[in-house]
């Protein structure tokens, strides 16, 4: 909100500068944003008065004439009409900057000396008005600089009002609080209109048929006015706050609205068929048209001021473009009333019209500040505008709006709350100073009474917040809370990710974190099936954009994603993980299934630097072997890779499930090539998507410690020929099922395919190591033993040793 | 014979000084220390020598040999040593190559934040708690003091999944499902993911909060300052400046912002802070008993402040980052910074 510092000044004493006074309000809780100052954009611009007035004797539409600007008296060539003997005018003397950089020089027009020019309130930059010379008030003194009129120069406050004080929407709001925090009195116009002729009750009528939209509707009648522009201190004010002048009722209406925070309305009675108000809900489908001159079609359950046959406003929203004032008006309607909040507020999103009026009718206002507008107002219009009020006014109040009553506030709570020892009689200055009613009830307690303006006021607390802020946050000591001690504060999950960011950035891989939110075609684009739960995706009713329009069901889209854009950036050799969420929905009404996963993705050099590896490229293994390390170090029981695994976005051939024993914790795999291609990457692009929640679940590490050998270990080497397609994990699980107390391990030590073997075959040669714990095996020990373990091997899997 | 033998001993250092290589140092040896070397020669003359002189003829010959065989072996240690050396070196790397292995992997900024603030609260016996992201419209409004049609809701744009579902727009429902299941005292720190419906160069869509609770017997808002100005302090530095203004949050009260003196121009003013010479960091506040009473706490016994503050705003200080987005664009130019 806008505050002009000349018009706060109306109303309150400042005295400090205001920069100071943007300090003392935004440390009492009204933060100003900015702070700007509002100068004319002239220089060289005098007060001069008209002394002659002749035309000019070679052209119909010029004139001549004398002014004198204090000492000097200079001949000036004028085109404008308004202008007569005696009119105080702005004078731009050779020299004179205008706004847009124009500047004056003395010239002939038509054989005519001109030492200057007189500028409307258009050319000075001040105001629209381009019609004619601008006409100042009378009372100035010729020769003094323009620019430093004070009507002219003013300070201007942005003020974040916070949405529960609805009473800082006004210029007497913020002047009210001022006065609390700096003293001084107070100036609120509160005049009453003088009226004449007619009873409103003989003109108009107000029926209110939904009161519990609109429980108050006042009205007055003006007779007689004559719509022209307003005065120049309504027109600078306006415009200061950023309202722009229309015409003199108009303005009024928002100067008002500004003043005291009443939004109002004025209707042209001529166009009020019957001559009356009737307020009600609209029906469904009803058409009607806005000032802003837009075709809107009513919901059902709008609230509409009508006449005795349509409507004519949106109620504390806009008025129509039917009864609008015209520049013919003569007879006006002014509506001032108090609209349900919560309606206002809805209607305003539904129609995407958040007016000034409906800002602050949301906002909540002042219910005893509806009649006292109206008479300020209409006071305002007759004497601007001309005419003369009715006798008389309307005060339709069919429903009690409810305001605070006496509130308790315990001097010891309020100490409680703050941690203070704020004094009982600081308290009540501190209330009062605010225009709260503040009686004491016994030894500890006041009853607290707030101005009916400070809607947000209902309970204790509210108080206590309010000596708070006005005795100010900085006067309240800084304390520790003593607080016990605790234990086990991190658990399951959060331990698990904190091990795994380090793990995964020792592995060289770096975090990255993308939005939950992807585009609903990247389950296509990932080939996902039509039956995979990947696809309940969890929609975003207004998302931004269609890329960001579900939440993501699979973290692997969102790296791909980021593979596209450092490729775009010419990087390919990436390392990145992320840990985040996934959400599967599970229909209306229910909070999706979110699940903590880790994803990561592997593409490109396996090492940065290339002088001792040439181009050797990262592969699955890379990823599992970082994968298999993360598992053991995060103690995850029994792990294992499975192919035969279908995941759409994978390699059929060079993908795996990963198991803790019989649980699936994820998968791993090169990105499917279809993939790559649907989302134009080159691969191959390794990733891994693991379950966080499951492995939290699973994770339990139990060290128990064995004795280090003290016999030697014996080892035999074999080489299976077995099938290609045959994996080492079906050679490698006979040799230890059943368990064999004696074998230690298992190594892989070649794999061997081509030349020498058979088409359709490999080699794979196994060192298997025996050991016990207690003597030295005898080669016939280990003999045997192996040779049961191989004997198996080769009964299990068909394979023939070498 | 004692001049031969100062003359011997002086040819023999001469020739000591001359030798090279370890052939050279040989051939000394036996020259001078061999059966038929020219120190042996001289002993076995000793006949030629007056017995008066004879045994310190005698022991001057035997210190010349002692000496002499001494400082031939240092010569020949010293000649192999080198030679080692010089073979050794044949075998030199280039040891300014980079080194074989892995770089380290960057944390994301926001982790790092994050991590940084939970270990202090973590410190003052705060538990780390999380909610769903994905929330219903009570816990994340209603149950917070915000009802529907309410100007407060405002001041967060939301984005919608159904009529009562909404994806958070604030940590602060973990606030009321963690006191809906817990008793007093509730001490915790939520981070996370949180969203609203906005995009520029200051805004992303998603970011990141965090929110803490205190709740207790007699807990102040002077516990409320002391405790975030702490806090800041570990932050920002020991010196900075800060200040608590009121403010308003419709689920605590009262409420307060705070702001530190801006880190770029020491309060001078400047765009990072607006010109005002402050940066608003968190906005805090006693819990509203409103608050209390939805979650079934007595307000007349407990007592207690929240606080909720955007990680992106402290990474962005912290690291001198413009731009907001770049947090969630996964370049890798910008996440290996880190």
């Amino acid at each position: 909100m806008l505050v002009s510092v000349k018009w706060l000044r109306d109303y309150v004493d400042v005295d400090v500068t205001p920069a100071e006074m943007a300090e003392r309000l935004t440390m009492a809780g009204l933060e100003v944003d900015a702070l700007e100052e509002r100068r004319p954009a002239f220089s060289g611009v005098k007060v001069a008065r008209i002394l002659s007035l002749k035309p000019h004797p070679d052209a119909d539409h010029l004139s001549l004439c004398d002014v004198t600007a204090g000492e000097s008296t200079y001949p000036v060539v004028c085109g404008a009409a308004n202008i007569r003997v005696g009119d105080c005018v702005p004078l731009a003397l050779a020299g004179a900057t205008l706004p847009g950089g124009l500047v004056v020089r003395t010239s002939r027009i038509r054989g005519e000396r001109s030492d200057g020019m007189l500028a409307s309130e258009e050319e000075l930059g001040i105001g629209t008005d381009a019609s004619g010379i601008m006409i100042l008030p009378a009372d100035l003194s010729p020769g003094a600089e323009l620019a430093e009129l004070d009507e002219l120069r003013d300070t201007v406050l942005d003020i974040g009002v916070t949405p529960n004080r609805a009473d800082c929407l006004s210029i007497t709001g913020v002047a009210r609080e001022w006065a609390a925090i700096a003293g001084g009195a107070l100036r609120i116009p509160a005049a009453l209109p003088a009226e004449s002729g007619e009873d409103i009750r003989e003109l108009t009528s107000v029926t209110i048929l939904d009161p519990d939209l609109c429980p108050r509707y006042t009205a007055r009648i003006i007779k007689g006015v004559r719509i022209g522009p307003s005065p120049l201190w309504i027109r600078q004010r306006l415009e200061a706050v950023g309202l722009r002048p229309i015409n003199n009722v108009v303005d009024v209406t928002n100067f008002v609205m500004m003043e005291l925070g009443q939004p109002l309305h004025a209707f042209d009675y001529r166009f009020l068929e019957e001559g009356r108000i009737v307020v009600r809900r609209s029906r469904a489908g009803e058409p009607f048209v806005s000032l802003d001159g837009r075709e809107r079609i009513l919901n059902e359950g709008t609230l509409l001021i009508c006449d005795g046959v349509k409507p004519v406003a949106i109620g504390g929203i806009m008025g129509g473009l039917n009864s609008e004032i015209q520049t013919d008006t003569e007879t006006i309607l002014l509506e001032s009333a108090y609209f349900n909040p919560a309606s206002i507020r809805r209607t305003s999103r539904e129609m995407a019209m958040g007016t000034d009026a409906a800002f602050r009718f949301e906002r909540g206002i002042d219910p005893e500040g509806v009649i006292p507008a109206l008479n300020r107002a209409a006071d305002l219009i007759a004497r601007i505008a001309g005419g003369t009020v009715c006798r008389g006014l309307i005060d339709a109040y069919p429903q009690k709006i409810e305001t605070a009553g006496r509130i308790p506030l315990r001097i010891r709570r309020v100490n409680d709350i703050l941690g203070t020892s704020i004094s009982g009689e600081e308290i009540l200055r501190i209330l009062g100073s605010l225009q709260m009613a503040v009686e004491p009830v016994g030894e500890d307690c006041f009853a607290v009474t707030p101005p009916t303006c400070r809607v947000d006021i209902v309970r204790e607390i509210d108080l206590i917040e309010e000596v708070a802020r006005l005795s100010g946050y900085d006067r309240i000591p800084a304390t520790l809370p003593a607080v016990s001690a605790t234990t086990g504060i991190r658990q399951g999950r959060a331990v698990l990710e904190g091990k795994l960011r380090d793990i995964m950035t020792g592995a060289g891989y770096s975090e990255a974190i993308n939005y939950s939110f992807i585009s609903p075609s990247a389950v296509d684009r990932l080939g996902i099936d039509q039956t995979d739960q990947r696809r309940r995706h969890v929609e975003i009713r207004n998302p931004l954009t269609e890329e960001q329009a579900v939440m993501r069901t699979t973290m692997v889209y969102s790296l791909l994603l980021n593979a596209g854009k450092n490729a775009d950036c010419g990087r390919f050799d990436l390392k990145i993980f992320e840990l985040g969420r996934t959400f599967i929905g599970r229909g209306a009404g229910e909070l999706p299934l979110e699940e903590n996963r880790l994803a990561c993705m592997l593409a490109g050099l396996r090492y940065e630097d290339r002088w001792h590896s040439g181009d050797l490229r990262a592969d699955f293994y890379d990823l599992k072997g970082c994968i298999e390390n993360m598992l053991d170090a995060c103690c995850i029981p029994m792990p294992s890779f499975r192919s035969g695994m279908h995941e759409p976005f994978l390699h059929p051939g060079k993908s795996c499930g990963v198991y803790s024993g019989e649980d699936r914790i994820g998968s791993l795999g090169e990105v499917h090539p279809d993939v790559l291609a649907r989302m134009d990457l080159k691969g191959p692009i390794v990733v891994c998507e693991l379950d966080l929640d499951r492995m939290a679940a699973l994770s339990a590490r139990k060290i128990s410690f064995r004795s280090i050998p003290r016999f030697p270990s014996s080892s035999r080497d074999v080489a299976f020929l077995v099938r290609t397609d045959q994996e080492a994990r079906e050679i490698l699980l006979p040799a230890g099922d059943p368990p064999e107390e004696l074998l230690e391990k298992v190594q892989i030590f070649d794999i061997y395919e081509g030349k020498n073997l058979p088409a359709g075959t490999k080699s794979l040669g196994l060192r298997f190591s025996y050991r016990s714990a207690d003597r030295t095996l005898t080669d016939d020990e280990v003999n045997e033993v192996h040779g049961r373990i191989v004997k198996r091997i080769v009964g299990a899997t068909g394979a023939a040793i070498r | 014979m004692t001049q031969e033998l100062t003359g011997l001993r002086e040819g023999a250092e001469a020739e000591l000084r001359n030798a090279e290589t370890e052939e050279d140092l040989l051939a000394i040896r036996t020259r001078y220390l061999g059966r038929k070397g020219l120190l042996t020669g001289l002993l076995r003359n000793i006949a030629g020598v007056p017995p008066a002189d004879r045994p310190e003829f005698g022991r001057r010959c035997n210190e010349i040999k002692e000496d002499l065989a001494a400082r031939v072996d240092q010569r020949i240690a010293a000649v192999a040593s080198k030679k080692r050396d010089e073979a050794l070196l044949r075998e030199r790397i280039d040891v300014t190559l980079p080194g074989r292995g892995v770089r380290y992997g960057a944390l994301h900024p926001i982790t790092q934040v994050r991590d940084e603030i939970c270990r202090i609260f973590e410190g003052l016996g705060f538990s780390i708690v999380e909610g769903p992201e994905v929330e219903l419209d009570y816990y994340n409004f209603e149950a917070l003091n915000i009802p529907k049609n309410h100007p407060a809701r405002d001041m967060q744009d939301t984005f919608y999944v159904e009529e009562n579902i909404v994806l958070r727009t604030h940590t602060s429902p973990v606030q009321v499902r963690i006191m809906e299941k817990t008793k007093p005292p509730v001490r915790i720190l939520s981070p996370g993911r949180v969203y609203r419906r906005d995009s520029d160069i200051s805004h992303t869509p998603m970011f990141h909060q965090i929110e803490g609770l205190l709740v207790d017997r007699g807990i102040t808002f002077g516990d409320l300052k002391g405790v975030l100005t702490m806090f800041l302090k570990q932050v920002f530095g020991e010196q900075t400046a800060l200040r608590f203004r009121p403010s308003f949050f419709p689920f605590t009260e009262p409420s307060a912002e705070v702001d530190i003196r801006c880190v770029m121009c020491s309060g001078r003013g400047c765009r990072v802070c607006g010109q005002s010479g402050w940066l608003e960091i968190l906005g805090s506040g006693m819990v509203d008993p409103e608050v209390f009473k939805n979650v079934g706490y007595d307000p007349e016994v407990f007592t207690g402040f929240a606080f909720g503050l955007g990680l992106e705003r402290i990474a962005m200080l912290k690291f001198g980052i413009s731009d907001i987005r770049l947090f969630f664009e996964g370049d890798m130019r910008f996440l290996e910074q880190f």
